[in-house]
């Protein structure tokens, strides 16, 4: 590994990239996943009452 | 369903603790209640370690501020290696025993399992970048990691593929048995092979070459990425169990219709 070259670099924006991946990951996932749980039980009270 | 998981007496016969919580309508019962504590622990836990990881563990000696990346590189890649031998355990019990349950954990874990693995190769790829120079090389630990994720990806595809859902899960569930010799494959890379992916920092047997204050933030990470797994997992199975219902339901309200 060279250290001369790493301290060149502006690391941050691959930094920032990961975490903002992740992050966006995590909240889609969450989000996407929450809608269809709720969209479920809500059809299947609406079915039950047929 | 079988029916030793409705017998009264089902958790008191061998191995009935297990077709005892492997009823669906008793997951439903339990993933209700579960699932509110499982999410709020999974969200404390995650922005816990993600803010420590970003703005307060320390650079390391060598790698600078980039080592960062480890704290959502590394849980992201136990998560997806966790999530198939997850997947390989509900395709064995799918196989040997027939449980509906261990063929929507193993649906419902695929598309879970394959968002974390794209996460760990792209913020693996935005690691290797300032560190080798390169976004992406052919290297054992690598090229393993995206066959995890072609193995997650011909799951889905595969259970997707059949018209009768019975072939779809017995066929998924074979690939994904087969699959699992990958992981053992990821796991030793770095020590059979010469790579360029640094080998193993945490060990369970002691030598662990990580400091406490790095050690701290990457744990509370991973504990909380497992337990997001654990959280989008049970609800998408629960998820799952409602819309099969509510489609038996509504076929059987179509059939009595006159």
């Amino acid at each position: 590994m060279n250290e001369a070259a790493i301290q060149s670099i502006n690391v941050w924006p691959f930094i920032n990239g990961a975490y903002g991946v992740t992050v966006l990951f995590l909240i889609g996932a969450a989000w996407a996943t929450r809608a269809r749980y709720h969209r479920a039980r809500a059809r299947l009270a609406q079915a039950e009452q047929l | 369903m079988k029916e030793s998981a409705l017998s009264p007496a089902g958790p008191a016969r061998s191995s009935g603790w297990f077709h005892y919580f492997a009823n669906p309508g008793r997951f439903q019962r339990v993933a209700r209640l579960t699932l509110p504590w499982l999410a709020g622990v999974a969200l404390v836990l995650t922005v816990t370690g993600i803010v420590w990881g970003y703005w307060f563990a320390p650079a390391d000696w060598q790698q600078g501020d980039a080592a960062r990346i480890m704290y959502v590189h590394v849980p992201a890649a136990w998560v997806a290696m966790a999530g198939y031998a997850a997947l390989a355990v509900c395709s064995f019990l799918s196989l040997v025993w027939r449980h509906p349950l261990a063929d929507i954990a193993a649906e419902e874990i695929g598309p879970v399992g394959a968002g974390f693995t794209a996460v760990c190769l792209v913020s693996g790829s935005l690691w290797g970048k300032p560190m080798w120079g390169a976004y992406w090389v052919w290297d054992a630990r690598l090229t393993s990691v995206l066959i995890l994720l072609f193995l997650y990806l011909g799951h889905i595809a595969l259970i997707r593929a059949f018209d009768n859902k019975a072939h779809a899960y017995r066929a998924a569930a074979i690939l994904a048995l087969a699959g699992a010799v990958n992981l053992p494959i990821i796991v030793f890379s770095v020590q059979w092979w010469n790579t360029l992916h640094q080998g193993n920092t945490i060990s369970f047997t002691g030598g662990s070459k990580i400091y406490i204050t790095m050690l701290y933030p990457l744990l509370i990470a991973s504990l909380g990425f497992y337990l997001t797994f654990i959280t989008l997992v049970v609800a998408r199975m629960s998820a799952a169990i409602s819309e099969r219902k509510t489609t038996a339901l509504l076929r059987a309200a179509a059939e009595c219709t006159p």
